[in-house]
């Protein structure tokens, strides 16, 4: 049994050797499992998208992709990049999706100089800010980049002095935390508790029973399933604190599901990478492509934070790609210096990279709206050009904040 | 216990039909097979790649070998125990804590002969901790308290970070160095991950039919009779937990060595059952099973995503085609893929007397 396994293997193996002429193949990962699946398959809308509007033709050779599913854990996400690598023999990675997955393949990046990975839509800050990887592109921002306007939003315009914040216990909604915090209390607000949920919680009882009422706001950091479970509980416990939202949070991810409880957050505050109602004209292609893409009913209304990630890193991959002809030589030099220098024009404002190979891009920040027809949509309240990493701040004076944690940073100015 | 005991209790046992080791069935000369295999196997750098190599023949042995733990426990003891991978995940977290590793902030630093012993002890101390809770209890409350530990550690993981680092886990971890040989090279780890998958086969074949082996089974049948006869069965029992845990620590090891990584997720309760699966599906009256089984469990979940998105189906459907495959294979065989061969072979010559070599607790 077991040699008729080999016989078949073998020849697997030698049909694969065989078939990779003239084709420039990449590896996508995406959460296809877990409780990111959500975010994962829009992900590859957003993916599909992009080669929908620009096509897989690199000069004379063709692009060929092929996707891995991870479930949001970072081994599930080096294991299936190396699958990718090494049994589908793919030259460029575009992966992965969430956070912490981001650190693991970012790590793991290192031990294969040759290679080039873009990150699809990962959002850790110490990706790209602790000991970076030569190798390793994003061309979105990450989690803090995204929250950049929301504490003076909710500070000056509502009056917000202090919240409670929510969130899931991991890399990326630290991040988000992390700046929040600096803005909010750097103009003075308060940060009362903060909560750290396992990720694929539950049950939410206990964290909504310690929820406390002496707040002007109560901050959710949470993503795909945990936001819709806990808005469910949350308004069966009938709570009723005016909310703010992180990136994944207010997304069409959540937007979108199914049943009442996503109408607990209209009204409520958020900062993203995109807002759905953008005036702007690349904005409108992209969601136009999007819709034009898929069926209503095999996609969000619109395009969530994902979807665009990934269009935006697939964009940049297969522009830069163009611009060297598809030249892969040299362990990909050419491909890497291309990618670092690249501008793109991405749906959701011009994106460039800093010298960690990190976006500087454009934030939004945004309030949810009913659209009439029972809808959600986020509106835009504010765009705010340029973000970098360090947020504004001097390149040492951010060092001395420390990586986003549970506990960093303080609620305080720096 | 004495040796004169010892000597009797194995009187005792082959005077006893049913329960008596059989000359082994699985031996080279009647199973030219197995021959073919272990020649394969030798020779496997050959014949695949980088990919082949580690990612399924490795992980087979890595999966196999925690299997193989607890094919023990359950084979010859009669305790299902779901912590086997828990064990093999804390050997893992210690390697990383004790070595070398990117988060510096945790990891100690120790050279990998200082750490990886002290992360196997530590394996053995958890394991016999476990073993000892589990003991108490029997049936399917043994395999409740010892999910409860695996959920509980996965939990413990997740949310601290001063030694575990939480949800991130810990990354770049180093692996061992020396006589001028990169043990994770391909080759290496692979020829590694085969000794030590040999080593505990071996080594768990000879027990099956030493004498501690063999009180170990007379626990599994009668442990009232057994303890009627001066043999301690709790005492027998934890010696047996703790012999396991020495087993998944080792593939523990491996298991980190091999992704240089481990995190909450490489120990959820998924994971855990994952070793059941493998273990049933090869069957768990053998201790080759739990190889066959981690061989089948690593080609369903690498190969069914691309295998549904070959046949034009949607890939997202891709764990249904696990569990059919899971469900199949039990389906037509409570003891595995090993009973299947067994019948197999039995058909083939005419109904051989022989009663079914070690039975199943």
């Amino acid at each position: 049994m077991r040699s008729v396994g080999f016989a078949a293997l073998t020849a697997l193996l030698l049909s694969g050797t065989a078939s990779a002429q003239e084709k420039i193949r990449v590896g996508v990962t995406a959460t296809l499992e877990g409780t990111y699946t959500v975010l994962g398959e829009d992900g590859m809308r957003g993916h599909v998208t992009a080669v929908n509007v620009l096509g897989k033709k690199i000069g004379d050779k063709e692009l060929e992709f092929v996707v891995a599913s991870t479930d949001a854990t970072p081994d599930s996400a080096v294991r299936a990049v190396r699958k990718l690598i090494e049994q589908d023999k793919v030259q460029i990675l575009l992966s992965p999706l969430s956070g912490d997955e981001g650190i693991a393949v970012k790590n793991f990046a290192k031990t294969h100089p040759e290679l080039t990975f873009v990150n699809a839509a990962s959002g850790a800050q110490e990706t790209t800010y602790v000991d970076p990887a030569p190798n390793f592109f994003r061309y979105n921002m990450d989690g803090a980049q995204w929250q950049v306007g929301l504490g003076k939003y909710a500070y000056e315009t509502k009056g917000y002095r202090k919240i409670a914040t929510v969130g899931e216990d991991y890399s990326f909604i630290y991040t988000q935390v992390f700046g929040l915090a600096l803005e909010f209390c750097g103009l003075g607000g308060k940060i009362t508790s903060r909560q750290w949920v396992p990720l694929g919680t539950k049950d939410f009882a206990s964290v909504i029973a310690a929820l406390p009422d002496d707040v002007d706001a109560i901050y959710l950091g949470l993503g795909g399933a945990d936001a819709v479970n806990f808005l469910n509980q949350y308004q069966q416990a009938g709570g009723k604190a005016h909310l703010m939202g992180g990136s994944i949070m207010i997304d069409q991810t959540i937007l979108s599901s199914k049943g009442n409880a996503k109408n607990a957050l209209i009204g409520t505050i958020a900062a993203s990478g995109q807002a759905d109602t953008w005036e702007d004209p690349r904005w409108q292609k992209f969601v136009k492509a999007y819709q034009d893409s898929f069926p209503p009913e095999k996609r969000f209304p619109s395009p969530s934070l994902l979807a665009t990630n990934y269009y935006g890193s697939t964009m940049a991959l297969i522009l830069a790609l163009r611009e060297v002809n598809g030249d892969l030589s040299n362990n990909q030099a050419k491909l890497k210096e291309a990618l670092a220098k690249i501008e793109i024009d991405a749906p959701n404002g011009k994106i460039k990279l800093d010298s960690n190979r990190q976006a500087i891009g454009t934030n939004f920040v945004t309030e949810v709206v009913d659209d009439g027809k029972g809808a959600l949509f986020s509106k835009v309240v504010k765009v705010i050009p340029d973000v970098n990493q360090t947020l504004g701040y001097d390149p040492a004076t951010f060092a001395k904040i420390g990586l986003p944690s549970r506990t960093v940073p303080e609620c305080k100015k720096y | 216990m004495s040796l004169i005991q010892e000597a009797r209790a194995r009187e005792g046992m082959l005077a006893q039909p049913g329960t008596a080791p059989q000359p082994a069935a699985w031996s080279v000369t009647e199973q030219p097979w197995a021959w073919a295999v272990a020649a394969l196997l030798l020779i496997m750098p050959l014949i695949a790649n980088g990919f082949f190599l580690i990612e399924i023949f490795g992980t087979t042995l890595i999966l196999g070998t925690i299997a193989l733990s607890l094919m023990f426990l359950a084979g010859y003891g009669g305790m299902v125990s779901l912590m086997q991978l828990t064990i093999a995940g804390f050997a893992g977290y210690m390697v990383a804590v004790f070595g070398v590793s990117g988060n510096a902030n945790i990891s100690l630093g120790w050279p990998w002969w200082l750490a990886t012993p002290t992360a196997l002890v530590l394996a053995v101390l958890f394991g016999t901790l476990g073993g000892a809770l589990a003991v108490r209890t029997e049936g399917i409350y043994t395999i409740m308290i010892t999910l409860a530990i695996g959920a509980a550690f996965y939990y413990f993981t997740n949310q601290n970070w001063a030694i575990f680092n939480g949800h991130t886990g810990i990354n770049t971890i180093a692996t061992p160095h020396f006589i001028g040989i990169d043990w994770r090279s391909d080759i290496a780890f692979y020829y590694l991950t085969l000794a030590v998958a040999v080593a505990c086969y071996g080594v768990v074949l000879y027990l099956s039919r030493a004498p501690f082996g063999l009180a170990l089974q007379g626990v599994r049948d009668n442990p009232r009779r057994m303890a009627a006869l001066g043999f301690n069965v709790n005492a027998h029992r934890i010696a047996a937990y703790a012999f396991a845990a020495l087993i998944a620590g080792l593939g523990g090891v491996l298991q980190v060595w091999n992704y240089r990584q481990i995190s909450p997720g490489s120990v959820a309760v998924e994971r855990c059952i994952d070793i059941l699966i493998v273990a049933v599906v090869g069957g768990v009256t053998r201790p080759v099973g739990a190889y066959i089984g981690a061989f089948i469990f690593v080609m369903l979940r690498t190969f069914a995503l691309d295998f549904l998105v070959k046949v034009g189906l949607d890939g997202n459907r891709f764990r249904l085609l696990i569990g059919l495959g899971f469900l199949a294979i039990v389906f037509w065989s409570s003891d595995g893929v090993i009973g299947l061969y067994e019948r197999w072979r039995k058909r083939g010559q005419h109904r051989d007397t022989r009663p079914g070599g070690h039975g199943h607790g």
